[in-house]
């Protein structure tokens, strides 16, 4: 065996190192280098998210105003939530809002399901096919939300001239975005163009997990195409549909870009949803105090669905 | 040991000299950015400012934000405390709140100092643009650019014998430029759904817009002529009965039945480019817009030159005749550190040469000695136009809450006009209720 020094050059002296550096090298502990690791992604948490948390709740108790920086701040206790909480016109928004995530949520949840399991068959053309379909989104919102005004458009626009050429009416003589009752589904209709493929996509991990032995197995035992489906195929894809249904649930919540692009929250309020709602207490009409209250009702909303559903989601994977 | 001392002072000498001179350099020549909407008239400002660079030093960089996002992103910057612009060409309605929370330099003693009256700027500009508490000699802008609501519509259409006679027929009058808005219907009613030169038209392009201020803009004109007062005039911040009024729930009524029966299909969100595409295209017959835009007009080649005409707005039901005020003042904004050659812009630009030129590449001046030239009424075909609008205007709150106020209007007035939720009466009394809320929360009461 070579000796360490043998390498070195003659005459060179080996690297001393001092007790004390040798010392301090060995007084640190794995758990401190896993803290040295982390601390930066710690610290950034806190000052990009807990802090502004921290603050927002303490700014929801007090009648703050981003755009008065002379004003006296004053100490308000629960008058902005009950404020918040009664206040007719933000039912109307959550209303609004659920309408849009239900909608949303099962039409992708349908479609998507439907277009994995037809792309999980092997076919000709099934990649490029997969691609296609998933190129929607990939596109920004804002894009979205503005192009498909444009199909939406009664005198020019694609949508209603399809939508004119099946049913025979006038396409000129509807418009999906001013109309009151066309209004909430056009923008439903744009969701879920935009967001089925990546629904689609997480169903088919789902279905490309499941060991085609099942399969095999449940063949020898003379099972049905349909009883495979619901006894194998939906059971094994359950969790992943729920975890597509988590991220679009929470990422519906929070809709924003795609809707404003759209409609505007209009005709009326019809489409403001909560997210454009608070944008306007808070940056329109510059009611900081209220529009945190605002802030936090609909955090803990969120986080506190979320956690439910987050719980049932583990039951399902552990079946 | 004196070889290095004199070694340093002369390295200190060389030190000092440079950095006086860096000082001197940058008091003199300034990097200024100015704010604006992005528009047409801010393309004439970038032309028109070549020369205060080439005469000043200076330079001038913009920052130009479309009019859909230009309050929240001003308004953003304005209230962080943001250093991005020197000199800010503000909406008039942002003039109560930049002043009372010290966002922008009082001008009164600059104006002094330097000569600039007020009085030789149009009365209406001065106090939208500049004035606060409003009629009060405290000055935060310089007129900037003189904006109002009026209308375009295409005279070439309106001139054909075979229409003329049919419009005569109809309602018993002439197809001519409306004098009240009953007329306005009548045209805007004859030309909807109408098959002009193989296409079908329609009759008004009208301010439907949700988002930022566009329907209130748009039902205010028809509501001012009606008779709607934003307040008693003997106690203000009264609004019961005057926001409200019959007359007020006419009003209303009247820009409903408007849209309804005259707006091109889909126009259920339309402020200025909107309308501006509405009528260039050919869709409609007559436009309300700014008259920013009639510079467009006028030179565009579908519909420009002889084929538009312009008018103010028409008288309501009892004969007033009102219209929105637009435009904008510029104000130095007081977090700037370039405020001396910001002030020295502002300086260069009140200059009644600087004004006449501004008005030829197409900015409005506010000026009067540029507005009251006996050439200025033929110097374009909407000049006069527009010096009839500027002499009807009336404006929306400038108080520091104007932004609250303004979404409540919107709120109530797209609820009633374009969803056709509740009544007029309804939305007017909705919207007291709305201000009021407003104005307590300002301790106004």
């Amino acid at each position: 065996m070579l000796d360490s020094s043998a390498g070195r050059a003659v005459g060179e002296t080996p690297p001393v190192v001092s007790k004390s550096v040798s010392k301090r090298r060995q007084g640190v502990s794995d758990r401190a280098i896993a803290w040295l690791f982390v601390a930066p992604s710690i610290f950034l948490l806190l000052a990009v998210n807990i802090f502004p948390l921290i603050w927002t709740v303490r700014l929801s108790f007090t009648n703050f105003r981003v755009n008065r920086p002379n004003a006296e701040v004053q100490f308000v206790g629960l008058k902005n939530y009950i404020s918040v909480l009664t206040d007719g016109d933000i039912w109307q928004t959550m209303q609004a809002t659920a309408h849009f995530l239900i909608w949303t949520i099962v039409l992708q949840v349908l479609i998507g399901f439907a277009l994995a399991y037809l792309i999980n068959k092997k076919f000709r053309g099934n990649d490029l096919w997969t691609t296609i379909i998933v190129l929607p989104m990939m596109l920004s919102p804002a894009v979205v939300g503005n192009f498909w005004t444009f199909l939406y458009q009664p005198q020019i626009g694609l949508f209603n001239y399809a939508v004119g050429y099946l049913t025979g009416t006038d396409p000129s003589a509807f418009s999906m975005i001013g109309d009151v009752s066309l209004a909430p589904w056009a923008i439903v209709i744009v969701d879920t163009w935009m967001w089925t493929p990546f629904v689609m996509l997480i169903c088919l991990a789902g279905l490309r997990s499941i060991p085609s032995s099942i399969y095999e197995a449940a063949e020898c035992d003379r099972a049905s195409k349909w009883r495979q489906f619901w006894t194998i195929t939906i059971p094994m894809v359950l969790p992943f549909l729920m975890l597509a249904v988590l991220f679009r649930g929470i990422e519906n919540f929070k809709m924003f870009d795609l809707v404003v692009q759209l409609t505007g929250g209009g005709p009326g309020s019809i489409t403001e949803l909560t997210s454009i709602n608070l944008k306007r207490e808070a940056f329109e009409k510059w009611r900081t105090g209220y529009a945190s209250a605002y802030a936090v009702i609909l955090f803990v909303t969120v986080f506190g669905l979320a956690s439910i559903y987050v719980k049932a989601l583990n039951k399902v994977k552990q079946r | 040991m004196p070889h290095s001392y004199l070694k340093s002072a002369f390295a200190a000498g060389v030190v000092t000299g440079l950095v006086s001179l860096g000082a001197a350099t940058s008091a003199q020549a300034e990097d200024l950015t100015l704010c604006w909407a992005a528009w047409d008239p801010a393309n004439a400002l970038v032309a028109l400012s070549k020369d205060f660079e080439a005469k000043s030093g200076h330079k001038i960089s913009f920052e130009f934000v479309p009019w859909p996002n230009f309050a929240d992103r001003m308004l953003n910057e304005l209230n962080s405390g943001g250093k991005l612009c020197d000199l800010m060409i503000g909406d008039s309605q942002w003039i109560g709140g930049a002043a009372e929370n010290g966002q922008y330099v009082k001008l009164n003693d600059f104006f002094d100092k330097e000569g600039i009256k007020m009085s030789d700027f149009i009365p209406a500009t001065v106090t939208g643009y500049s004035e606060w508490p409003k009629g009060t000699p405290n000055y935060w802008a310089l007129p900037a650019f003189g904006d109002v609501v009026g209308w375009s519509y295409r005279k070439d259409w309106f001139s054909r014998p075979e229409l003329q006679a049919e419009f005569k027929q109809k309602y018993g009058h002439d197809l001519a430029v409306p004098k009240t808005f009953e007329e306005l219907k009548h045209i805007a009613e004859f030309f909807q759904g109408r098959v002009i030169d193989g296409k079908t038209v329609y009759g008004a392009a009208i301010y439907t817009e949700r988002g930022s201020e566009g329907i209130t803009m748009g039902a205010m004109d028809v509501l001012y002529s009606y008779g709607f007062e934003y307040q008693n005039p003997e106690k203000p911040y009264e609004l019961e009965g005057y926001v409200n009024s019959d007359k007020s729930v006419k009003g209303l009524e009247f820009y409903k039945e408007l849209y309804n029966c005259c707006a091109p299909p889909g126009s259920s969100d339309a402020y200025m480019s909107e309308n501006i595409d509405a009528y260039k295209s050919g869709q409609v017959a007559l436009q309300m817009n700014f008259a920013f835009t009639w510079p467009g007009i006028n030179a565009d080649p579908n519909v420009g030159g002889d084929k538009s005409g312009y008018f103010p707005n028409p008288a309501g039901q009892d004969g007033k005749q009102f219209a929105q005020l637009g435009g904008q003042g510029i104000s130095v904004v007081a977090i700037s550190e370039k405020q001396d050659a910001a002030l020295e812009y502002i300086k260069w630009f009140a200059q009644p040469d600087v004004q006449a030129k501004w008005w030829q590449l197409g900015g409005y001046s506010a000026l009067r000695a540029v507005v009251e030239d006996p050439g200025f009424a033929k110097s374009q075909p909407y000049a006069q136009t527009f010096l009839d609008s500027m002499a009807i205007v009336k404006d929306f709150w400038a108080e520091p809450s104007y932004a609250s106020l303004l979404q409540a209007s919107q709120k109530r007035f797209h609820n009633y006009v374009i969803a056709g939720q509740g009544t007029a009466k309804e939305a007017l009394d909705g919207l007291v209720a709305d201000w009021k809320a407003i104005f307590e929360d300002e301790g106004k009461y």
